[in-house]
């Protein structure tokens, strides 16, 4: 009988399962763990649809070196070396937490607190890193060109990428401007206008002969997108239908519409995670600062949530993985 | 807490400097991307990916049985997370992963470049 009906209990020990211990582990334990699964299950939900999706445009995918190249404050081209630094930081707080876990065990309160204080820092850095690397993206730092079929032009120098600003010289041509304020017009909305037109742009390239257009197409050979002949660029150029600057969820400079959508739902999602293990990890600072656990007699909490801490860091690795490197 | 309270110190910054050379090792190649590994093919991709991959998974490995503390549990308890996951995950990623290589092979020709 006992196994399989609910034994009610008015001890106060309810919470943490009181004396039973399935597998030797505490319920809370437990459940984390379980947690951890279902988490990790929806996570690789969304990393394995963005490999359907990468399968599915293997000849036109954005290539992660050529997107995310920028380091704060300083100019030129780094790729990589920004993401890296962000997964050190994330492995160094998952270093300090499994610390606090430590001294947990060895009842060393001050040591505790100081290794959750460092975790907390560091998830910080994380978060702010990666709000930069949003704005990054957002703002984009080239501009393309989407054509009526939906393909991506970027245009490119010597082989290198270059942005509209470098090249587009002259007149709109079509008279459009945003709506501001100054204008009386503060009543009303609209689409931002592009600070270039199309026709503009395709006057410059036509002007400037040292000019190539890159399609998003793949050398699959040699893994380069493919740099297409002035007369088939301009041929392309013509079926231009808006200016792209930076990345939404509708369209973006890099190529396909999809690639922008998954990078700010997987990473956005992962960022949610770590703000809300930042905060988790805030209210149990607290609670050793103030002693809690002290007077409980044990550090479970702080070993619960390094769990949930470590799992953040741990998917991670595997979206540093999936989108930076491969 | 079953597990002794032994200091793990150590060995924690150990597992430390184990996994920041996997990353500087990872993000070495990724820069460098070495022609070899990177523009040649090997059981559906790169062999430079099947590298990046199995880092990574090297990566997951230490994270979860040293700072998770997974190797301190009962074995039946690390078997119904680890294997639970391992295999829904492998069989999500294999199904979707012929999905999508089905999807390029369909629609890929239709794509006027």
């Amino acid at each position: 009988m006992e196994a399989n009906i609910a034994i009610p209990s008015d001890g106060k020990n309810t919470w943490d399962g009181g004396a039973v211990r399935p597998f030797g582990a505490s319920y809370g334990k437990m459940m984390m763990w379980f947690f951890i699964v279902s988490d990790a299950l929806t996570f690789s939900g969304f990393l394995a649809a963005y490999g359907l999706t990468r399968f599915k445009f293997i000849d036109s995918w954005p290539i992660a070196d050529e997107v995310f190249t920028h380091i704060p404050f300083i100019h030129g081209e780094f790729p990589m070396y920004y993401v890296a630094f962000m997964t050190f930081v994330l492995i160094f707080s998952s270093v300090t937490m499994v610390l606090a876990v430590d001294a947990g065990h060895k009842m060393q309160k001050s040591k505790v607190a100081w290794y959750m204080f460092a975790t907390i820092i560091g998830g910080l850095i994380f978060v702010g890193s990666q709000a930069w690397e949003w704005n990054t993206f957002i703002k984009g730092s080239y501009g393309a060109v989407k054509t009526t079929d939906g393909k991506v032009l970027q245009f490119v120098k010597d082989g290198h990428q270059i942005a509209l600003s470098d090249f587009v010289v002259g007149e709109r041509m079509d008279h459009r401007e945003s709506d501001t304020k100054k204008n009386g017009l503060w009543f009303e909305s609209g689409e931002a206008v592009s600070q270039y037109s199309v026709a503009q742009i395709i006057a410059s390239y036509k002007a400037d002969p040292s000019i190539q257009i890159r399609s998003e197409q793949i050398d699959l050979d040699k893994k380069q997108k493919i740099i297409l002949s002035r007369e088939k660029g301009l041929s392309e150029l013509t079926k231009g239908k808006m200016v792209l600057e930076g990345a939404n969820l509708k369209a973006n400079e890099y190529g396909n519409t999809i690639f922008a959508d998954f990078f700010f739902f997987i990473t956005g999602f992962h960022g949610f995670h770590v703000l809300s293990g930042i905060v988790l990890n805030i209210i149990i600072f607290m609670n050793v600062v103030l002693g809690t656990y002290e007077k409980r007699g044990h550090y479970e909490m702080v070993e619960k949530v390094g769990l949930y801490w470590h799992f953040v860091d741990l998917v991670w690795v595997f979206v540093f993985t999936f989108f930076y490197l491969v | 807490m079953a597990h002794a309270h032994e200091s793990n110190v150590k060995r924690i910054w150990m597992v430390f400097g184990l996994l920041s050379l996997v990353t500087i090792v990872e993000v070495g190649l990724g820069i460098v991307k070495p022609g070899f590994l990177h523009l040649t093919s090997f059981l559906g991709t790169s062999p430079l990916n099947w590298i990046f991959i199995i880092l990574t998974l090297f990566k997951a490995y230490y994270i979860t049985w040293t700072f998770m503390h997974m190797e301190g549990e009962k074995k039946w308890f690390r078997r119904s997370v680890v294997w639970t996951a391992v295999f829904l995950i492998c069989y999500l990623v294999t199904l979707l992963l012929i999905e999508g290589d089905y999807l390029y092979e369909t629609l890929g020709p239709l794509v006027k470049w």
